[in-house]
């Protein structure tokens, strides 16, 4: 195993200096931290908004904001959140960053594409906030934009919108980029199935992105020509039909939640053999449930419809694939925790992250059965049984992901070494103050919580009290593991090529990676997990 | 490096393609005359489809290309084709 | 490894010029589904539409000249015709047919547009288009078909803009020689880009004028 030292003179991060090299470089690693730089922005921003509206929550009645403010508020943290934060996400972050390497490439299959759509990114995200602070209204319409409401509010709807279809096609362009890139730069001698199983992840997340996203893009112009043009597709005064919005809507924001959590699996998936010294328990069964979960995961976008009126015949039929794609899922949680049976487990913060990753997970995987039940999910749905349903998924499925990830490649990224104890210091703070945030709004949510209100009954003051001390313990524990992160990034201790003894190519070359990544393009003869260490035999 | 084992259709080929388009063109109009009732769209479906399929295949020169992006082409209409079958699941019934 | 002068973008600048056709061309196809899935979102509104309101459907299609969309359809037939030898006739080196043959391709562009100016012309003087007092007025069906026609055939138009473009750019670059006999990757997308836009017209061609 290489063990050399991060002393080598030139990497990819100073091998050219400037802004300007920054902003004009299609290296892959660089425009994967200009994506990292970006998205921890703006997470954090909206993160803000998220304790603010759980300050206003913290007794009944208006604390700090009006009801209109509040509904900007989950409208701008909605749209951050997901259309800035997760969606481009792990795939744009660490995709750019590491998918090249790991399978044996120089940069991505078209480099220059990437950068534009990096800039196209920008650009949406910073129309994403000028609809907040143009003339007018902030909008209020919520993420979902849901008409009739989308089509009638006075508020800057219509540069949302636009700012959702830019960051649309920006990871259409993303997905694209990297289904190329998996088919034809492969190393040679990396056959299909003996690619590691984050790029697996990547794969089934860019069909998802390629497919899906038109299909929202063209539902968004539509909302702008009905807001323009009054064409009326979805106005019932008109003849049209609400109801076909939410179908064109869920069509891609179902599969959205798979462009979110997917890669967030291949992460947790690269983890687990590298800190149990062990191969990946089930290579093939993870490689093609991430297949079988983006392709299932086309087909039920109706369970977020159950209420809205559809048929009866097609609220089973929902209902019945909504419960298929929980099988693939639950193949990946069986195959991690049979990875770390029996290996040697070295509980480092990106374990630890992992670890809650699945932990996380199931609980809002299990809840999210509950919502794919018809007869339940009319009992709760828009309570916020839903919120907690979706943060538990998308905030401790992907963003712990995201953290397991940082933590995991940091090392490489930066060349340097955080501090450990930091580190575990500060998921124990984020993960407390996660569960106390979350967790009593499933109870809330069953008693009848409705969500996105700014107000509520009296009798929820024990629970949203809980919930909002659970966010501002999340936010210190966020802000610990953040501070850890910035500092060590410029004054942590020198990192080896390969501290977590991983196996797979990207601890192959120095830490920070050379500018073009191997001097010397791999062959590979083995799959992507062969430990040859000692005490795994 | 690049293009040369491209395959090149000749013209004749080309001018070929053509005019079976432009005569399946011809009976995709005439067809309305016949008054099919339900069976209108269906044929003219069924037309445009089949004139879809020769442009892939002969000027798109999807015949001369991969087996990995036929299956793909293929598995991209069959994948809309299901996305609209299941939007009536709910549209048929209601 | 480069040096902090060395100014290369990427790896294939180091080798060649050109990027790979395989890879190139199947970055083009996946565009290509992008584009069949956007334009995709517009026939699911079209066939629930239709299904809610066949009788209006029906009617608003006399409205439409069938005449002019039977011409454009030949139109775009042909340019992708012209297209396709284009790109025979720049393997075959036989550069200037081959800037010829794009060249009446663009003219075909241009044909279509003229036409489609004609047919819009005539539904604004009738005060037919979305948004006015007319159409509103109209039964349910009908404003649901007109809208989509517009929508429809002006994204439709759009795409015949931008591959006309694309094309022009192509002809420049067979003139400069930077497109030739080993080197075609930008002029096969582009002929891909056009023949998608054919395919488009001859779904949007019966669905819209042919269901009298
Ligand atoms: C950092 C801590 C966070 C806090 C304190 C927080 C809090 C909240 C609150 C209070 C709401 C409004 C609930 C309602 O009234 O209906 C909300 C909605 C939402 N949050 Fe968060 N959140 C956080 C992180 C996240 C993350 C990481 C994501 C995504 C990855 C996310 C995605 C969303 C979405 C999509 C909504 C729905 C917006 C809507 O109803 O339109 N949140 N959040
Ligand atoms: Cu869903």
């Amino acid at each position: 195993m290489n063990n050399q030292t991060s002393t080598a003179p030139l990497n990819y991060l100073n091998h050219q200096t400037g802004l300007w090299s920054w902003l004009s470089s299609s290296d892959h690693k660089r425009i994967g931290l200009l994506y990292f730089y970006c998205i921890v922005t703006f997470f954090l921003s909206a993160a803000v908004l998220g304790l603010l509206m759980k300050i206003e929550k913290v007794a009944p009645g208006q604390t700090i904001m009006t009801a209109q403010t509040y509904n900007a508020m989950f409208t701008l943290h909605g749209i951050i959140m997901i259309f800035i934060v997760v969606i481009p996400g792990l795939a744009a972050v660490f995709g750019n960053l590491m998918l090249p390497i790991m399978i044996g490439a120089k940069d991505v299959a078209f480099p220059k594409l990437n950068l534009f759509s990096f800039y196209l990114f920008f650009g949406g995200a910073c129309l994403a906030l000028y609809s907040q602070f143009a003339n007018g209204h902030a909008p209020d319409t919520g993420w979902t934009f849901y008409v009739p409401y989308s089509a009638e509010a006075s508020s800057n709807v219509v540069l949302a919108l636009t700012a959702a279809f830019t960051l649309g096609f920006a990871s259409i362009l993303t997905g694209l980029n990297f289904i190329v890139t998996i088919h034809t730069m492969r190393a040679p001698g990396m056959t299909w199935f003996r690619m590691p199983l984050f790029p697996w992840s990547l794969y089934a997340t860019a069909w998802i992105q390629l497919l899906a996203t038109p299909v929202v893009g063209i539902t968004l112009l539509m909302v702008i020509a009905e807001r323009t043009l009054h064409v009326g597709f979805f106005d019932p005064k008109l003849g049209g039909d609400p109801v076909l919005y939410q179908h064109l809507f869920w069509i891609y924001s179902h599969p959205a939640v798979y462009v979110m959590i997917l890669p967030a699996m291949g992460v947790v998936t690269e983890i687990f053999p590298t800190f149990s010294q062990k191969p990946v328990f089930g290579y093939v069964p993870i490689a093609l449930s991430s297949l079988a979960i983006a392709l299932v995961g086309y087909f039920v976008w109706g369970h977020h419809m159950f209420t809205s009126g559809m048929s009866y015949e097609s609220r089973w039929f929902f209902s019945l694939l909504t419960f298929l794609v929980a099988i693939p899922s639950a193949i990946k949680v069986f195959n991690w925790l049979s990875t770390m049976y029996g290996g040697s487990v070295d509980l480092q913060p990106p374990l630890l992250y992992a670890i809650s990753f699945i932990f996380l997970f199931t609980i809002g995987g299990f809840t999210g059965l509950t919502l794919g039940a018809v007869a339940t999910d009319i009992q709760v749905h828009n309570t916020d049984f839903v919120v907690a349903h979706f943060h538990y998924i998308i905030f401790g499925g992907m963003g712990f992901g995201f953290f397991a990830a940082i933590h995991y490649w940091f090392p490489k990224i930066y060349g340097r070494l955080y501090h450990i104890r930091w580190a575990n210091i500060g998921w124990g703070i984020l993960f407390t103050g996660f569960n106390l945030l979350y967790f009593p709004m499933f109870i809330m949510g069953i008693q009848g919580m409705p969500r996105r209100y700014y107000d509520y009954d009296p009798k929820f003051q024990l629970g949203q009290t809980i919930s909002t001390i659970g966010a501002v313990i999340l936010f210190i524990g966020l802000i610990t593991m953040i501070s850890n992160l910035i500092y060590h990034a410029k004054k942590g201790a020198l990192a080896p090529a390969n501290p977590w003894h991983g196996v797979t190519l990207e601890w192959q070359i120095p830490s920070p990676p050379p500018h073009e990544n191997f001097d010397e393009i791999p062959v590979i003869t083995k799959g992507p997990y062969v430990f040859d260490n000692p005490y795994t035999k | 490096m690049d293009n040369h084992d491209s395959h090149i259709t000749s013209y004749a080929l080309n001018f070929k393609v053509l005019l079976v388009l432009l005569i399946l063109t011809l009976t995709s109009i005439l067809v309305i005359k016949f008054h099919l009732g339900a069976f209108t769209v269906a044929m003219a479906l069924l037309l445009a489809s089949i004139k879809c399929t020769i442009v892939l295949t002969y000027f798109m020169h999807l015949k001369f290309e991969s087996l990995i992006l036929r299956l793909m082409v293929g598995g991209i209409f069959l994948l809309f084709a299901i996305i609209i079958v299941i939007t009536f699941i709910d549209y048929y019934f209601r | 490894m480069s040096t902090t002068e060395h100014n290369s973008h990427n790896a294939h600048s180091e080798h060649s010029e050109y990027i790979d056709s395989d890879t190139g061309k199947m970055g083009m196809w996946l565009f290509l589904f992008t584009e069949i899935f956007l334009f995709g979102g517009l026939f699911i509104v079209y066939a629930v539409m239709r299904s809610k309101y066949g009788e209006d459907f029906h009617q608003a299609a006399l409205e439409l000249n069938a005449f002019i969309g039977a011409t454009n359809t030949v139109v775009l037939l042909v340019s992708s015709m012209t297209v396709a030898m284009s790109l025979t006739a720049i393997q075959k080196d036989q550069k200037n047919l081959a800037i010829g043959l794009i060249f009446f391709t663009i003219l075909l562009a241009g044909v279509f547009l003229v036409n489609k100016y004609f047919e819009y012309g005539h539904k604004f003087s009738l005060n037919l288009y979305p948004g006015s007092d007319v159409m509103r007025n109209l039964p349910h069906g009908e404003i649901m078909f007109f809208g989509l026609y517009f929508l429809m055939t002006g994204l439709h138009l759009f795409h015949v803009v931008v591959g006309g473009i694309l094309l022009t750019i192509i002809i420049f670059k067979i003139k400069s020689g930077r497109i030739n006999k080993e080197h075609f990757l930008l002029h096969e997308n582009g002929a891909l880009y056009w023949h998608l836009v054919d395919l488009i017209w001859i779904f949007l061609f019966p669905l819209l004028y042919l269901i009298t």
